[in-house]
């Protein structure tokens, strides 16, 4: 799992086909990034972050959420609309016996306007073959180590449908405000592989 | 443009994924093919991947959430998979399986 983003078959066959794109004339190195600028503004981790600071401090909001995320994250401002039709969104929770990890095993897809761009890891063959198979086991080497009796629930995105994990809300935090919540979540905490 | 094609399933529907193995893009995971799983949830229709993939005039389908368990993929393990898969990937699992 150790190789950059930029030296990976696919980044230079995406190169590639750029290059090829920009000779034939059919779109210009400035519109390309200009459709990559407008598809990442905005496109952070933190997006996810408010969205579960919110499921902790709001029951109702906490519900609502598990049902039809998409209906609900438009009140903090945040859309699963991307391209031509928006993606529907799945939050599943995790709770004290059971833990939610996502992978998408035919390529890398994830919420991005919640999470930011995904980490080379989750599009790493190693990753994507394994969790499916012993997630326990991937989960303990990211440092995670469940319960012995904890139910292990994984989610291949391999639809339009993307997820998000809701984690558990970490004991000692009663008294914390829901914009300190926010700080600590993070994005490993929703794809499943960190507890928070 | 093709009709929709009427949901077949629902949740709590054993299926079996069909064990084909397409020469163009699909979006039916190797590792599922020919297991059996339980439908746990309906996402409504969309086009299919396999005719977006090939510029066809898509079939639009009903896509479910199919839940698998560890010990019938791989034959051990306590943990479930949950894939999102197309109707035409999927055949009902008759009492006799």
């Amino acid at each position: 799992m150790g190789e950059t983003h930029a030296s990976t078959p696919v980044a230079a066959r995406v190169r590639r086909l750029e290059e090829r794109l920009i000779e034939a004339g059919l779109v210009s190195d400035p519109e390309l990034d200009e459709v990559l600028a407008r598809y990442l503004a905005g496109a952070s981790p933190l997006n996810g972050a408010r969205m579960v600071a919110r499921a902790w401090t709001d029951d109702d909001f906490r519900s609502r959420l598990l049902a039809d995320a998409n209906s609900v994250i438009t009140e903090l401002g945040l859309s699963m609309r991307s391209g031509l039709r928006e993606q529907p969104l799945k939050v599943v929770a995790n709770t004290p016996g059971r833990h939610n990890v996502i992978v998408c095993t035919l390529c890398s897809c994830y919420p991005t306007g919640l999470l930011g761009p995904s980490p080379s890891w989750y599009k790493s063959e190693a990753y994507r073959s394994r969790v499916v198979r012993e997630p326990r086991a991937v989960l303990g080497e990211f440092g995670l180590t469940l319960p012995d009796d904890a139910e292990i629930m994984v989610w291949d995105s391999s639809s339009e449908r993307r997820y998000l994990v809701l984690p558990v809300r970490p004991a000692g935090t009663d008294g914390m405000s829901e914009d300190d919540l926010v700080g600590l979540v993070t994005r490993e905490g929703m794809i499943g592989t960190a507890a928070v | 443009m093709h009709d929709v094609a009427p949901a077949r399933f629902a949740p709590g529907d054993r299926v079996r994924v069909h064990n084909v193995d397409p020469d163009h893009h699909t979006r039916a995971p190797r590792y599922v093919r020919g297991h059996q799983g339980v439908v746990v949830d309906s996402q409504g229709e969309w086009p299919l991947a396999d005719d977006l993939a090939r510029a066809l005039d898509p079939r639009v389908e009903p896509v479910y959430t199919v839940r698998f368990a560890a010990r019938d993929l791989w034959g051990d393990g306590v943990h479930t998979v949950s894939v999102d898969l197309w109707q035409s990937y999927l055949e009902a699992v008759t009492e006799h399986g």
